[in-house]
């Protein structure tokens, strides 16, 4: 399990202080506002019950599993913008990619050094695809 | 051919930078080895059985003569002389040091050249038909739509951790000359009757231990929505694919669980949902695109007849020598398969005057293709016997295209670490034993592939006839495959019976082109001859 | 017997345990019995080798063989280049390699 003390976030407002619930759980109870996504669970799901989600914790088992980076862009597409979490085995060198599909917050199993978070983090000037986050795509550069 | 803005290469240019930082984290020991694979696999970059090996993108089997140059440079510098062309139009080194990787691919970045996502879980190299844009028989160049997706591929953020590889082909012509349907996605340019550009989409097919010839799951989809329509394909497969088992990950065994039908309908109801995030490439930009692959400045007037008075030459000339779209050019095909050689391996010297020759003869241009041959792809008949006496004495000059000879072969297991047996020396012994041209020629075209074990690199499946190295007991054993094709009349082969030993199966297939020449009818190839009568006779002459 | 092998991790080259250090020559091979899998833990961690693991062997009066035709290959170099082998003077060198 992720260690608290290892976790990076990218955004302003508080943390939020609920912890998050199964899907099936967060299903059942009306008045949850945060969630947890195993790697093979459906995150349309959580569509219809967006106004009421807070914090997305979404679980990556292995780093190598990718389906967590198709689950943050179908939550930020439908217009989610609360807090969205990768949890467990994240990787400096996973973060840049994690941050373009819509993860704004990081709670690794292992420490991340925060110095080659930030250098890995701003490599690359330019991107050559939309994603969900505020990178221009090099196309559009070209074109004005 | 496709020139880098600063765009392009601000964007290499930093991989380069990342790829260095990683190797040093690597070495330090800030990265595990367990860590740091996935990552080098990113940048081409393997662990073998004699050192590291890199992988180099050539996209879509194009590049120039000063590209081809840094090819020969890089293995005169940091390899040991020479390279191994592959059968997705790239090219691998064998004998590389981690440590040095970082400055090849800065070297390569000097000529907008890369090694990214040539291996690991990502959109692989797109791959593309070597006559493209030489072609008589294209529609259109179908280069521009390779490069597009070439771009949208690169470090896409969503699909870098994938359940598997995944591989793109391009053609736009009715011969396959790309294997499109033995791709992930397979893309064939197509009219409509209003006469617009789409794409026929095939997706699921693939070779390894479990072979599909991918089914046709979009017939007409417009061009402008070919990103847009990939990603939909991507995501489902990334979200839906089995991750507990890698040899059923691909997204063919996808397409095969969830059956043709409820794919397809899977992909339709994603892609109305990408389609609202306008992640296609919009026309000017293709367009921009478009306008590197103009024609080059084809001269008119130009002589066809040719002097076929040397007859060494005028063998090469029949078996080598390609239609061209233009009057008076020709598209040259270099064989990197002479008798007794290493299929698709071309020292640093070859590699240089191939590049020599591209910038004398071929608009400076240069074609990989997927049978590990060289292509000059726009010469002028005219020139034709000059360049052919510049390419014989250099050994380059194997008048041996799509015949027997003409051998695909993976390194097995001379060079690779998941080999189970050895490919090259059976290549080499099956070259030696028809080494009498005029016999290859009188077999025709057949398409002899050889794996080294049931990855398939060698695209065995996909052989008229195939070979599959594998391991028994410790001793290299080899299977017999017959009737497989990766062109348009794509099929996969089937195994004959019990395996065999190294000298056996050369005396197998010599049997099995007994039959052909015994059973053929007036223009039958060879697989035409097996698919008529069956497997029986074939098998009666090999094990009876 | 048992050995030990495996690459360098900067080089890739590869790589022999002789009881001491990493050798380019499977002939200084030493037999590591019950300790490889203890050696290939600290030898890794130490980054003094990468993906080291044990083999069976046989022992000869020109040093240990390996059991498998794989790393019988990766001892010498490949079959199809002798040139490019550890031994590209010595034609006779493959001889026990196949």
């Amino acid at each position: 399990m992720a260690d608290p003390a290892f976790s990076l976030r990218f955004r302003d407002d508080e943390p939020h202080e609920e912890p998050a619930v199964t899907l099936d759980a967060f299903l059942d109870q009306a008045d949850a506002s945060a969630v947890r996504l195993e790697a093979g669970e459906d995150a349309r799901l959580l569509i219809p019950h967006l106004a009421r989600v807070q914090l997305v914790e979404i679980a990556f088992p292995r780093f190598r599993d990718g389906r967590g980076y198709s689950a943050a862009r179908i939550l930020r597409e439908a217009g989610y913008a609360g807090e969205l979490r990768a949890e467990g085995d994240v990787l400096v060198d996973q973060l840049l990619f994690m941050r373009r599909c819509g993860f704004d917050s990081f709670a690794p199993a292992a420490p991340i050094d925060p110095e080659v978070a930030e250098r890995l983090l701003n490599i690359y000037p330019y991107v050559y695809q939309p994603a969900t986050d505020d990178a221009v795509p090099v196309w559009k550069l070209r074109h004005g | 051919m496709y020139k880098y803005d600063q765009y392009d290469q601000a964007i290499v240019d930093a991989r380069v930078a990342e790829f260095r930082d990683q190797t040093a984290r690597r070495l330090s020991g800030a990265l595990s080895e367990d860590q740091f694979k996935p990552l080098r696999l990113k940048n081409g970059l393997y662990l073998q059985l004699h050192a590291y090996m890199l992988r180099v993108a050539i996209p879509y089997g194009t590049l120039d003569s000063r590209q081809m140059r840094m090819l020969g440079h890089i293995a005169r510098k940091y390899d040991r002389g020479y390279g191994h062309f592959t059968t997705r139009q790239n090219i691998q080194y064998n004998w590389i040091k981690l440590e040095q990787a970082p400055d090849i691919l800065a070297d390569l970045a000097t000529v907008e050249m890369h090694a990214i996502q040539t291996s690991g879980e990502s959109i692989r190299n797109v791959s593309s038909d070597q006559y493209a844009g030489a072609a008589a028989d294209e529609i259109c160049d179908p280069r521009p739509w390779a490069e597009l997706i070439r771009q949208a591929t690169t470090f896409h953020p969503e699909f870098s951790y994938l359940p598997r590889k995944f591989k793109i082909a391009v053609t736009a012509a009715d011969e396959d000359r790309a294997a499109i349907r033995l791709h992930d996605i397979g893309l064939k340019l197509v009219r409509n009757d209003a006469g617009e550009l789409g794409f026929e989409v095939y997706i699921g097919g693939g070779m390894g231990r479990t072979p599909f010839v991918a089914p046709l799951i979009r017939p007409f989809l417009p061009v402008d929505n070919l990103f847009s329509y990939c990603e939909a394909a991507l995501r489902v497969w990334n979200r839906w694919a089995r991750r507990d088992n890698i040899h059923k990950q691909r997204i063919k065994i996808l397409v095969h669980d969830l059956g043709q039908e409820e794919f397809t309908r899977q992909v339709e109801v994603e892609w109305q949902a990408i389609l609202a995030n306008n992640s296609d490439v919009p026309r000017a930009e293709f367009d921009r695109i478009a306008a590197f692959f103009e024609p080059p400045p084809f001269e008119t007037g130009l002589p066809e007849d040719v002097d076929r008075s040397d007859p060494d030459f005028a063998v090469w000339l029949d078996q080598n020598v390609r239609a061209h779209k233009a009057p008076g050019y020709a598209i040259v095909n270099i064989s990197l398969k002479p008798t007794g050689g290493i299929p698709g391996d071309a020292s640093a010297d070859q590699i240089d005057l191939m590049a020599d020759l591209a910038e004398r003869y071929s608009f400076d241009e240069l074609r990989v293709t997927h049978a590990q041959n060289i292509v000059l792809p726009h010469v002028k008949k005219a020139d034709l016997y000059t360049l052919w006496q510049a390419l014989d004495a250099a050994g380059l000059a194997s008048a041996n295209l799509d015949l027997i000879s003409d051998i695909i072969a993976c390194p097995g297991l001379d060079y690779c670490s998941l080999a189970n047996a050895r490919s090259i020396p059976v290549a080499q012994k099956i070259a030696g034993r028809f080494a009498d041209l005029g016999r290859q020629k009188e077999l025709g075209e057949l398409k002899l592939k050889i794996s080294g074990c049931i990855n398939a690199c060698g695209h065995h499946h996909a052989g008229h006839i195939g070979i599959l190295g594998v391991d028994r007991k410790g001793t290299e054993n080899y299977q017999l495959l017959l009737g497989g094709s990766g062109a348009e009349d794509a099929s996969l082969a089937k195994i004959t019976g019990p395996g065999f030993s190294e000298d056996g199966v050369v005396d197998a297939v010599e049997k099995a082109t007994n039959v052909y020449l015994r059973e053929r009818q007036d223009g039958e190839r060879f697989v035409d001859t097996y698919r008529r009568v069956g497997m029986e006779p074939f098998k009666e002459a090999i094990y009876g | 017997m048992k050995i030990l092998t495996g690459n360098d991790l900067p080089t890739g080259a590869v790589v022999w345990w002789t009881g001491r250090d990493w050798s380019l020559h499977v002939e200084d091979a030493a037999d590591v019995d019950e300790q490889g899998e203890a050696i290939a833990r600290a030898e890794e961690g130490a980054r003094r080798v990468n993906g080291p693991y044990v083999i069976d062997a046989t022992a000869t009066p020109e040093g240990p063989r390996p059991a498998h035709i794989k790393d019988r290959i990766r001892a010498l170099g490949p079959t199809v280049r002798t040139d490019l082998t550890l031994k590209p003077a010595d034609p006779n060198a493959g001889s026990w390699v196949i």
